[in-house]
């Protein structure tokens, strides 16, 4: 899907998450943890990569295959190095009121892969299904 | 849902109840908004009552840290007090939960300020 670079554009990404991994048979705790790692993903997109500009969009989509949760996003920013972003967990950085999107992310998915797409970047998050969850 | 923020006083502690969802945008604003306010009234013994905050981002996480940031440097102290158990995963996550006043109480949050 392609959306606008808005905060309702993040609402409206994270509720589908939350439907699509309810659907997908994930448990009442892994499903808003889903919820959150694409919330961030996508506020990623509108907020740090397109920066609220109303001319660019993001494109996501969402996948369930029998093993896993796959949600792509992309935005048409300048690109940013993932492994650059500073550890929100240092001391130095624990009263920092900003930059713990991207730790959140990875906290609560099993993959997290980032491609740029000059110009623009593409973050593919993905949860694996749990031992015996069926697949839907 | 937005966030809702009511403010009362009790024993000299300002404590602010907040409900909804404290996230990028609205929520975030508002309660920062709210913590400004609470200073410039002189306030300097602050509880934010997150019983029913239903979620928190990272966004909401970070004015949770200015807050207790900008309360501290104003001379005060800040604590929370009723966390859920999504917001207490997320603190515990992210580390901050040694770093707020965590309590489970009204009244033992407003005796610890003395």
């Amino acid at each position: 899907m392609t959306l606008s670079s808005s905060l309702e554009s993040v609402d409206k990404l994270e509720h589908t998450a939350e439907d699509v991994a309810e659907r997908a048979g994930f448990d009442e705790d892994t499903v808003p943890h889903i919820g959150m790692a694409v919330r961030e993903a996508a506020i990623n997109a509108v907020l740090h990569g397109n920066s609220y500009n109303a001319g660019k969009q993001i494109v996501a989509s969402f996948e369930t295959t029998a093993a896993d949760f796959i949600f792509r996003i992309s935005d048409q920013g300048t690109g940013f190095d993932p492994e650059g972003l500073p550890d929100p967990l240092a001391p130095e950085n624990i009263l920092r009121g900003s930059g713990r999107g991207i730790f959140l992310i990875r906290a609560f998915m099993d993959e997290v892969h980032f491609r740029q797409l000059h110009p623009g970047t593409e973050i593919t998050l993905i949860k694996h299904r749990a031992p015996g969850q069926p697949a839907t | 849902m937005s966030m809702k923020v009511a403010t009362r006083q009790v024993d000299g502690v300002t404590i602010l109840d907040l409900s909804g969802r404290i996230t990028l945008g609205e929520g975030s604003v508002t309660l920062r908004d709210a913590i400004h306010d609470s200073l410039a009234k002189g306030s300097k013994r602050i509880v934010l009552n997150l019983a029913d905050i239903s979620y928190i981002d990272s966004s909401g996480i970070g004015e949770l840290v200015s807050a207790y940031t900008s309360v501290k440097n104003a001379g005060g102290e800040l604590k929370l007090l009723n966390l859920t158990r999504k917001v207490h995963d997320l603190l515990q996550i992210t580390k901050l939960y040694t770093v707020f006043d965590v309590k489970d109480d009204e009244a033992s949050a407003i005796s610890s300020f003395k």
